[in-house]
């Protein structure tokens, strides 16, 4: 039975289903429809909620809770966010799962409340200190949104790092029809042998830690986690193409920009003009292969990008593309959001 | 099928749960639909507005740049949107609040005392379900009963204030219908 | 022979990396003989912090969590909510638990968590080589207060107790000296009692523990105890600051 329901709302119900018994949280627009669901829902699971003195502070619970074994997660919008890099770095050193959501507003600074892309970089390079990814999803409908988290855990489980769904005020303000998946069991969770549940003495203690004081460890520590990320690569990676096999213009859109975007595809193609779609749903790791491909068939033209920022995934689209083909942007900033027509008007300039 | 509308108006006049209403009709009578709305400091007694998209496969974008039907609630509103709406699309004016005439002659438009015919209906906060009659009424975009329906099942917890909903209802329906 | 003294079995094998004279070795036993007395073996989880404990996670013979600076009481949140029958302690010093970390511990305190801070008072930053700290004394010497603290330039060193028994959620707050055998023995009284609250599920304790840094401070160790005892206790008096069961009777 479907549901109309938030997409923040939704995202929040997902995360219980999928297991989330913990989450620590600051207030900040606009992502409060998490954790304000979050508090009423976690107790009725046997669940924790905190709402935390900072964001810092609700981040360092997080690893608290993650390395305990709990499944724990926090929510956030961009300074929030910049604000627990600190722990995020400290999380992916010591190699915790756990769940991040981000819903972008725009930036820098305070910046404003409406929605963005611009935090693409601090999602996907890193963001804090350090050599360190995460899993990163950039769903573009509620049910996407749903469908990543319900799983979320579990990826961020088995690869011992954090996942982040990068978000924006709309995917969290939208409303939408959702199917919500069944309540998974937390018995049949797979035991974290790793955690401090107290239960460690001597040969069975367990230290939860990202310092590695002799460079020769800590490099094996980085290797051993870009290692993981190539398994990343090779078995979550997910995009989606739409009108991409003869098309001569490729728009590279993620999230809610690749609905407007997708719109705008077939606005062109009333028009004449062969427009697709190339959307990347994980964006660490991100699409390049697939991306690569497309480049090199004769078809191709142009690619364009399409982002609520400056230009940031761009360049990972530029990376891809390696000059096989020219690379245009279009976006919008500050808290602006294109419309299909916008799309439309500045592909038919480049066709010309 | 796609249709695209925005509502606007004051917050506080029921303008996000006017989308709402449409949004939870659309998927009674089985459809995709999107419900947007703006959100921050404006939503405080300032000018508030939503987007709806209504379509038979999964909505694209949920952005409307230009609806096909516009529902003004209040002037600012009015002046805001009415040069976009599609030629041939329709400008719905809280008649109650907007004493203007709309001047584009490629737009059908409908004038309701949404006001009046909410105190006629006994209860002055349905105007936003007069409304939402009248668009029913002019758009047909779904079937009379499957609204009326979902007026009930959303008022359940709050059964007293049914009848004034649904009369509310078939008042703003009647005046569009007409 | 009889045997005097024996070596907790809640402290591991591994020698202490603290300089000559330190006394973060004698607040790792308390702590840890304290830990074997209420018999919670196999029932903890430790919270180190940055700074000269960096390392505690090699000592204490527990489950343990290395984290962030200042982000101990944070992270021991976190771990507690997920096993509230757990006991959980945080050991954490002056610059981590009185400057960085401020928000967070005034905040666990606030929200009565049920955890034990142990808090190491010795005035100064040591692993990063000696620079002033917020419990500096006024006149003391740091390598970034090299003519003394002063007031109008560096403000006044935080009495981390006084203030936190302000606060409702505190069950037990005390400040002791590792100066001279019987204040270490009021200081395992006080970290016994601590955790014991925590046991009743009485809600936070904190311990400050008034410490040396010969090191850092330029003095020999006997000198370095001698000033805890005639310099340090006249800024952060000793005591029992706050003590729910105390309170009620």
């Amino acid at each position: 039975m479907k549901k109309l329901m938030k997409g923040n709302e939704a995202i929040a119900e997902a995360a219980v289903r999928g297991g989330c018994r913990a989450f620590f949280g600051y207030p900040i627009t606009p992502q409060n429809e998490i954790p304000e669901y979050l508090s009423k829902r976690l107790p009725e699971v046997g669940g924790c909620f905190i709402q935390a003195e900072s964001e810092v502070a609700a981040i360092n619970m997080v690893y608290g809770a993650a390395g305990s074994g709990a499944r724990a997660m926090t929510s956030s919008s961009s300074p929030g966010i910049s604000l627990k890099q600190e722990g995020i770095s400290y999380i992916c050193g010591a190699e915790l799962p756990c769940v991040i959501v981000n819903m972008v507003r725009g930036g820098p600074g305070l910046g404003g409340i409406q929605p963005a892309q611009s935090d693409y970089f601090q999602a996907v390079k890193g963001g804090g200190h350090g050599d360190y990814h995460m899993l990163v999803y950039g769903p573009n409908t509620v049910q996407e949104a749903v469908d990543i988290m319900y799983d979320a855990f579990d990826k961020a489980d088995k690869y011992r790092m954090p996942v982040m769904i990068l978000g924006d005020g709309m995917i969290g303000q939208i409303m939408e029809a959702v199917e919500l998946p069944e309540m998974k069991d937390p018995a049949a969770f797979p035991k974290k042998e790793w955690a401090t549940d107290g239960t460690g003495v001597g040969a069975s203690r367990r230290i939860i830690n990202s310092l590695y004081i002799e460079p020769d460890v800590l490099e094996k520590v980085n290797h051993r986690l870009f290692d993981r990320y190539k398994e990343l690569e090779e078995n979550e990676l997910r995009y989606e193409e739409y009108l991409v096999e003869d098309a001569e213009i490729v728009i590279v859109a993620y999230g809610t920009v690749a609905r407007i975007s997708k719109s705008a595809v077939n606005a062109l193609r009333e028009k004449g003009i062969k427009a697709g779609l190339l959307r990347p749903i994980t964006l660490y790791p991100f699409p390049a292969k697939a991306i690569a491909k497309v480049a090199a068939e004769a078809n191709v033209k142009k690619f364009v990008a399409v982002e609520l920022s400056m230009g940031q995934m761009i360049e990972d689209v530029k990376l891809a593309v390696n000059g096989a083909k020219p690379v245009e942007f279009y976006g919008r900033t500050g808290g602006n959001v294109m419309t299909p027509e916008d799309i439309v008007e500045f592909v038919e300039k480049e066709v010309k | 099928m796609e249709e695209k509308i925005i509502i606007a108006g004051f917050g506080g006049q029921g303008v996000l749960s006017l989308g709402q209403f449409i949004a939870y009709a659309a998927i009674a009578d089985g459809k995709e639909v999107t419900w947007l709305p703006s959100y921050g400091p404006e939503m405080r007694g300032g000018t508030s507005n939503c987007s709806v998209v209504v379509c038979d496969k999964q909505v694209a974008s949920p952005i409307v740049a230009h609806p096909d039907c516009l529902i003004a609630m209040n002037k600012p509103s009015l002046y805001k949107f009415s040069d976009k709406v599609k030629a041939g699309g329709t400008i719905i004016v809280n008649s109650s609040l907007i004493p203007d005439k709309v001047e584009r002659t490629d737009v059908k438009v409908v004038y309701i005392d949404a006001a009046s015919l909410a105190m006629e209906a006994g209860n002055a906060r349905t105007a936003n379900i007069v409304v939402l009659g009248a668009y029913i009424g002019m758009s047909n975009l779904f079937p009379k009963e499957t609204v009326k329906k979902m007026i009930e099942a959303k008022f359940a917890n709050k059964p007293k204030v049914i009848p004034a909903n649904l009369k509310a209802f078939e008042l703003g329906y009647a005046t569009a219908a007409k | 022979m009889a045997t005097v003294f024996k070596k907790t079995k809640m402290l591991t094998d591994v020698p202490f990396h603290y300089c000559p004279g330190c006394t973060h070795g004698i607040a790792h036993r308390l702590v840890a003989e304290c830990l074997e007395e209420i018999g919670c073996e196999g029932n903890v989880v430790g919270i180190a912090p940055v700074g000269c404990a960096v390392f505690a996670y090699n000592y204490f013979n527990v489950d343990i969590q290395e984290v962030a600076h200042g982000r101990a009481p944070a992270a021991a949140t976190g771990v507690k909510r997920t096993h509230p029958d757990t006991i959980v302690f945080a050991y954490q010093g002056d610059g981590d638990l009185a400057s960085i970390g401020t928000a967070e511990i005034v905040h666990a305190a606030a929200r009565g968590e049920n955890i034990t801070v142990i808090f190491i008072n010795n005035a100064i930053y040591g692993m990063t080589g000696g620079q002033m700290a917020p419990t500096t004394l006024i006149g003391q010497k740091s390598t970034t207060s090299q003519q003394g603290r002063t007031v109008p330039l560096n403000g006044n060193p935080i009495k981390v107790c006084e203030m936190l028994s302000t606060l409702d959620g505190p069950a037990y707050i005390a400040r002791a000296a590792l100066c001279d055998p019987a204040n270490v023995a009021k200081a395992k009284k006080a970290i016994k009692r601590g955790f014991e609250m925590q046991m009743q599920k009485k809600g936070f304790s904190l311990i400050e523990l008034l410490s040396t840094c010969p090191t850092n401070w330029g003095m020999t160790p006997v000198q370095a105890t001698e000033y805890v005892k005639e310099n340090m206790t006249k800024q952060f008096p000793l005591g029992v600051f706050k003590d729910i069961d105390k309170e009620s009777k």
